[in-house]
């Protein structure tokens, strides 16, 4: 599939693709309508050079910009299973099957060990191409094994989200892991071992009332999405428009629930900082 | 002097019939609709029998045990829908109807200290046979005004934070906790989420996984996504028969996957979500039988069972140490999941 599909469907970007990609593709900005080719856009780490709109990018595009390349991908073997036999419109099977061909990930989140600045670091990111990004069983025992690879290593766990909630193909199971995710995280809380949650956009649903909300420190990318209720549902609820900048990054800064809002050429370096003021230690590592 | 009103929607109909100097107020979903016009009969059968004239003692026991048996057969062969229409009942006893008939002496306690308290989620100190415990549950509004009030069982942020509260309390003194799940989700309100709706029920599970003392959860009608989960972390969960217990409700599963509202039987029986289908899972411990035609045929009977399950699963964990109950609640929720490792 073409580089500029995969792009516009917010797919992730594999570093072994980036040679095969044309630069005569556009990308138009969503926010400010702007054109740029790809190769300016992944220059300025997909970022519109214009009005600073963040685009959604993938887990490795994350672990590119954190880690740069060298990075060892922990817990990949581990797949989603339609043990439902779920069918609606169209079976588990075939959307699983889809959201592997075309995002060439294993599920909806992806684990990275690697180094900041000589300080290792476990992320845990989530691709919205999966199925948009939701949480089954999955999702959840890759955080629960990250938690205890963390607590192995004594190494600081982020988790970058981006999700529209929980798996309903996997039902009772999916709604478990917030029980599950929450009770490794506070497991990881008891051993001392700082936990960032970093919530890009969209972060909705049961993800935000489980992990994404449990951070030692909470921050995220510009103008997110960040909520529980869908704006859609809300709306229809209390049956009036919402507010400008409403479930916005910079809302949930003003009534307390981020400890900042962070630019994305600004994030390796502000995650520098942050693991400084936690050092682990050595021997464990 | 036998007073009949009764009206019929596509999903329910009411029969209201001011028998023995009591209201009885029966409501019959649609699929009940053969007990409906059982019960017509008997009414019609006793108006006779009250006029004096004829000794009716046989046709009321033969009524009375078609009753029965007609009964038996809707209850025994019920869709995943039709459990969840049950556990939607608008009689089925509630929170503080099982608290009353449960606890000798209870003390609600109002208030998340933060900023208001909330009416869809109650909790408070009580006394069962002489043990205290701190019960919390989702409450819902008997008719039409308390529905209003008790905001449908939709708790906002204060209601988790209440409860969490609450919790912290028990920890303190060392009083066993007990939840009654029972809600269609946290309220999607713009200002649940201003004031952190997400942040309230995540952080409950995270201090509920490391409470010093057990938490008992029971679902007792609705168990709808992080909204009842937001009290239903714990050592142990069970759910009364007629209960559904899943990520999100059957209608708004059909919206969003086959975008219609009409799909929500085939999203109720591909959700799975049932009592027997949770404990087949193994993501809940038990299922407490409801009396025949469901907790609201007969509440005191339901009351009853309730509170002996209690007694006995408090029994079970009284001893164990908040380094096992917390190690243990760490390995049941760890094993939640289903997936392939290759
Ligand atoms: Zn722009």
């Amino acid at each position: 599939m073409g580089w500029f599909k995969r792009l516009r469907e917010g797919i992730q970007t594999q570093t072994s693709d980036k040679k095969e990609v044309p630069d005569g593709f556009w990308q138009k900005c969503k926010s400010c309508g702007g054109t740029f080719t790809i190769l300016e856009l992944e220059k300025n780490l997909f970022v519109c050079p214009d009005c600073d709109y963040h685009f959604r990018i993938g887990s490795h595009d994350y672990f590119n910009i954190i880690f740069g390349s060298r990075y060892k991908l922990l817990f990949d073997n581990i797949t989603s299973l339609n043990f439902l036999e779920w069918t609606d419109l169209k079976s588990y099977d075939d959307r699983l099957e889809s959201a592997k061909e075309l995002t060439s990930l294993s599920d909806a989140i992806s684990v990275a060990v690697g180094k900041v600045n000589r300080k290792p670091l476990v992320i845990a990111a989530m691709d919205f191409s999966f199925i948009g990004g939701s949480m089954g069983s999955v999702v959840g025992e890759k955080i629960a094994r990250s938690v205890d690879y963390c607590i192995e290593h004594r190494t600081p766990l982020m988790i970058i989200s981006k999700s529209g909630g929980a798996r309903m193909m996997e039902s009772a199971f999916s709604l478990m892991q917030l029980a599950k995710t929450s009770t490794k995280l506070a497991q990881l809380s008891r051993e001392a071992i700082p936990y960032f949650s970093f919530l890009t956009d969209p972060t909705t649903g049961g993800v935000t009332a489980s992990f994404a909300m449990l951070g030692d420190i909470n921050f995220s990318e510009p103008k997110a999405l960040i909520g529980f209720a869908g704006p859609r549902v809300i709306k229809e609820t209390i049956k009036k428009d919402l507010p400008e900048g409403f479930q916005r990054s910079e809302f949930l800064l003003d009534h307390g629930f981020l400890d900042f809002i962070i630019h994305r050429s600004e994030l390796k370096d502000r995650l520098n900082e942050l693991l400084s003021y936690f050092p682990m230690d050595k021997a464990a590592q | 002097m036998i007073f009949f009103f009764g009206y019929s929607t596509d999903r329910l109909s009411f029969l209201i019939s001011p028998l023995i100097n009591r209201l009885i107020i029966m409501v019959f979903l649609d699929f009940e609709q053969p007990l409906e016009s059982l019960y017509e009969q008997l009414e019609t059968l006793q108006k006779l029998g009250a006029e004096g004239d004829i000794d009716i003692t046989d046709k009321v026991k033969e009524l009375e045990s078609t009753i029965k048996k007609k009964k038996k057969e809707i209850y025994t062969e019920l869709t995943r829908w039709q459990k969840v229409q049950l556990s939607r009942h608008p009689s089925r006893p509630y929170t503080l109807y099982y608290i009353n008939q449960i606890c000798k002496r209870f003390t609600e306690l109002h208030g998340d200290r933060k900023f208001g308290d909330d009416k869809a989620i109650v909790g408070g100190l009580g006394t069962i046979d002489g043990t205290t415990v701190m019960i919390i549950g989702h409450q819902k509004g008997v008719n039409t005004k308390m529905r209003q009030y008790r905001n449908f069982g939709m708790a906002n942020p204060e209601g988790y934070r209440k409860a969490q509260r609450l919790m912290k309390m028990a920890e303190k003194f060392n009083i066993p906790v007990v939840c009654l799940i029972d809600t269609p989700g946290a309220f999607p309100g713009l200002e649940a989420e201003e004031r952190g709706q997400a942040e309230a029920i995540a952080t409950n599970l995270f201090e509920m996984a490391q409470l010093k003392v057990p938490i008992l959860c029971y679902v007792i009608g609705e168990g709808a996504s992080g909204g009842a989960l937001g009290i239903g972390l714990g050592d142990r969960t069970y759910m009364l028969e007629f209960t559904w217990y899943t990520v999100i409700s059957p209608e708004s599963c059909s919206s969003i996957l086959w975008r219609t509202w009409d799909n929500k039987e085939q999203a109720a029986e591909a959700l799975k979500l049932t009592s027997e289908d949770m404990l087949s899972f193994e993501l809940i411990d038990g299922i407490i039988q409801e009396p025949i035609g469901g907790a609201h045929s007969d509440p005191e009977k339901m009351a009853k069972a309730l509170k002996k399950h209690i007694k006995a699963t408090l029994a079970e964990v009284a001893d164990m140490t908040p380094d096992e109950l917390i190690n243990n609640r760490l390995e049941k929720y760890d094993g939640m999941g289903r997936f392939v490792e290759a």
